[in-house]
């Protein structure tokens, strides 16, 4: 338990400083990304190439793997359906990523920066997610 | 198609790129767990007993990294270039359609490529779709 907790800090730290380092924590770079019509700065193209690359690796020693290295369960995701609710989700996560130019991992690396605007953003993101949640229990959804 | 050479960064970002990816693939091989930022945040709404530590520890360490960076002297901060009322917007539709969806650009774009999966390919296509959509709305139609 005390492992896995530093062993997160430890991640969330790399995670977040790959953030910084590629630039996905400036909204103005998210959104030069995705003006392909425009001035189009590809770079975010390699930040996937860059972390893809490694993460195919490391995910193949994963499948192969019955356990995690700290002892706990791999929860590598069961999950295949390609179905209306990952495709309107993620159409609609796009519209809120290219209007804000921010997705939630940079966001919350943003909140070092201590602009209130990010801290609005973070709350309206929190309560989407609990809008979600709600509208599942009523529409009788299980995830 | 134009190419913003000036703000290209492809070295910087395949780095950061890097350091996501191999954040991504230390979590998966020693806790056994997805590095996706929506779902680690959803899993604390509500906080589950015994659930918890690691999700916060990942968190922090995300903002701690942005705080590191800054002391570094490197850091340009992140500018929103919409108003109040369009970030209420934007992160209500981020952390709805992350959920909705399974995930979010940490989740599919990166973990799922890197598993090769068919599922988060489609997410990843259809976020980017919109996202697209969304910025040439904002800067040919309505800019």
């Amino acid at each position: 338990m005390m492992k896995s907790t530093i062993a997160a800090f430890a991640i969330g730290l790399l995670f977040g400083l790959g953030l910084c380092v590629s630039g996905m924590i400036l909204p103005s770079k998210v959104k030069g990304f995705l003006d392909i019509a425009g001035n189009w700065d590809p770079s975010l193209a390699f930040v996937m190439g860059g972390a893809i690359g490694v993460g195919l690796i490391a995910f193949r020693f994963a499948r192969g793997s019955p356990r995690a290295l700290l002892g706990e369960a791999m929860r590598l995701p069961t999950n295949d359906r390609i179905d209306a609710p990952l495709l309107i989700g993620s159409s609609i996560f796009g519209i809120g990523w290219g209007l804000a130019g921010v997705c939630p991992g940079p966001a919350i690396v943003d909140l070092a920066f201590l602009d209130p605007q990010i801290v609005v953003f973070i709350l309206a993101m929190l309560a989407g997610m609990a809008l979600e949640r709600t509208a599942r229990g009523l529409f009788g959804g299980a995830r | 198609m134009q190419i913003d050479w000036t703000n290209f960064t492809p070295w910087s970002a395949a780095l950061g790129g890097v350091a996501i990816g191999l954040a991504a693939g230390i979590m998966i091989l020693l806790l056994g767990r997805i590095a996706g930022v929506s779902g680690i945040v959803a899993g604390l709404l509500p906080p589950a007993k015994g659930d918890v530590s690691w999700r916060v520890a990942f968190i922090l360490g995300l903002v701690v990294s942005a705080a590191l960076w800054r002391l570094a002297g490197a850091a340009r901060a992140p500018v929103f270039d919409i108003g109040y009322g369009a970030t209420i917007l934007a992160g209500l539709l981020v952390g709805f359609g992350a959920r909705l969806g399974g995930g979010c650009t940490s989740g599919h774009g990166v973990c799922g490529l890197s598993r090769l999966s068919p599922r988060s390919l489609a997410a990843t296509l259809a976020f980017m779709t919109s996202g697209v959509l969304t910025v040439f709305a904002l800067r040919h139609i309505l800019g």
